[in-house]
């Protein structure tokens, strides 16, 4: 299965960015081979609105199948319900640590945003 | 003849200038309010509202069933306000500035265009100018597609004078686009001074001929008058800090009415901006 988890750097051991539509890379991480590509989301970081529905629409291409990330607002969350693709939101720590996490069966996925949409 | 009152800084005087300056004007000016997000010149006015009008934007409607998820309406839209979803097509109606291009490039002519409401346009008249005032619905955050309409309802046989929003952003633009002057409104303070600078930086980028007015003008220091000299603006008006002032305003009372001396001040001020705007704009500062 593959995960997507927004990041600060570009290496497993990156920290978590809670920011979802502007965290400068997302992570593609196969979670059974460890094998990853950091996605750089550097263009979203500086968009003018609707940043989130970008970074949904790159991760729901990428084929991942869960989305972790700290806040998803609510017009990324419907872009990522309408791909099919399941939200883990307050994620921090590392990105290794999140996808321990993931594997181990230990988190919630969300059922809507939890962050508000803002100007 | 458009001449559009404007600021950077709220609260500076806009709609004591742009109402007192129409009405002095009586009955061959209108008022457009354009502070659509809290308009007021209403309050001053006080005209009789013969109708309203409800003001929408188009937005996307997209027939599933055509639609073949090949994403040129994504691609195209800046405003990320379409988006293709696995199986899906979401459009998300507030971010999108109705500008057309997803249906004009879709192959499928998958989308038609929906209203989506923004507010209304009020027309009224009193014994002065007439009003046109917009008026922005709770809630909504896209102003400037209703100050273009409020600024199409105006009779062109009319002086019309735009009251503006504060700022210096879309809203503003909207309001001093297409005008053939504007009038700067600001106070001698620091703030003053700061967000002039940015309301000046604009209308430059616009190529209107400019002119200032000071309000409250014996506070604060004289950085405001320096500045002015400097960029060639011309200082049109002074109101001073003055305790009637400031009642009459309080009472909703026009400056016109409350001191009949203005009245010849703003037909004044009138006078002055008609020559600048058939001078181009390029005369010296009042007061150097």
């Amino acid at each position: 299965m593959k995960a997507a988890v927004t990041s600060k750097g570009v290496a497993l051991d990156s920290e978590v960015d809670p920011r979802f539509g502007r965290a400068p890379y997302i992570l593609i991480v196969d979670t059974e081979t460890m094998a990853f590509e950091a996605v750089d989301n550097s263009a979203n970081v500086n968009a003018f609105k609707g940043a989130g529905i970008q970074a949904a629409t790159l991760v729901a291409d990428r084929g991942a199948a869960v989305l972790m990330t700290g806040y998803c607002g609510p017009k990324a969350f419907a872009v990522l319900q309408a791909a099919g693709v399941k939200v883990v939101n307050d994620i921090d720590g590392t990105i290794r640590q999140a996808i321990a996490t993931l594997k181990a069966g230990t988190v919630t996925y969300a059922s809507a945003a939890n962050k508000e949409a803002y100007w | 003849m458009i001449v559009s009152v404007a600021s950077g800084k709220g609260g500076t005087g806009k709609t004591t200038l742009a109402v007192n300056l129409a009405a002095a004007l009586g009955r061959k000016a209108q008022l457009l309010d354009c502070d659509v997000e809290e308009p007021n010149a209403h309050l001053f006015l006080r005209p009789e509202i013969s109708h309203s009008r409800k003001v929408g934007t188009p937005v996307p409607l997209v027939d599933a069933d055509r639609c073949t998820l090949c994403r040129k309406c994504a691609e195209i839209c800046r405003f990320n306000a379409i988006a293709v979803a696995g199986r899906q097509v979401l459009v998300f109606a507030d971010l999108c500035h109705g500008c057309g291009g997803c249906t004009l490039v879709c192959p499928e002519q998958a989308i038609a265009e929906v209203d989506r409401e923004l507010g209304a346009i009020d027309f009224g008249t009193c014994a002065g100018p007439d009003y046109v005032g917009g008026r922005l619905r709770v809630g909504e955050a896209m102003a400037p597609p209703l100050i273009k309409q409020v600024r199409a309802a105006a009779d062109p046989r009319r002086i019309t004078v735009v009251d503006a929003p504060p700022g210096t952003s879309c809203p503003v633009i909207a309001a001093m686009h297409g005008a053939d002057f504007v009038l700067l409104v600001t106070e001698p303070t620091p703030f003053g001074l700061h967000d002039l600078r940015l309301a000046v930086e604009a209308v430059r980028l616009l190529g209107i001929p400019a002119g200032l007015a000071v309000n409250r003008a014996d506070l604060g220091d004289d950085a405001v008058f320096a500045y002015a000299e400097q960029q060639g603006l011309p200082l049109l008006m002074r109101i001073p800090f003055d305790r009637a002032i400031a009642e009459a305003y309080s009472r909703g009372q026009l400056l016109v009415d409350a001191d009949p001396c203005w009245r010849g001040q703003f037909q004044a001020l009138y006078r002055a901006i008609e020559t600048l705007v058939r001078q181009g704009g390029a005369v010296p500062c009042a007061n150097s």
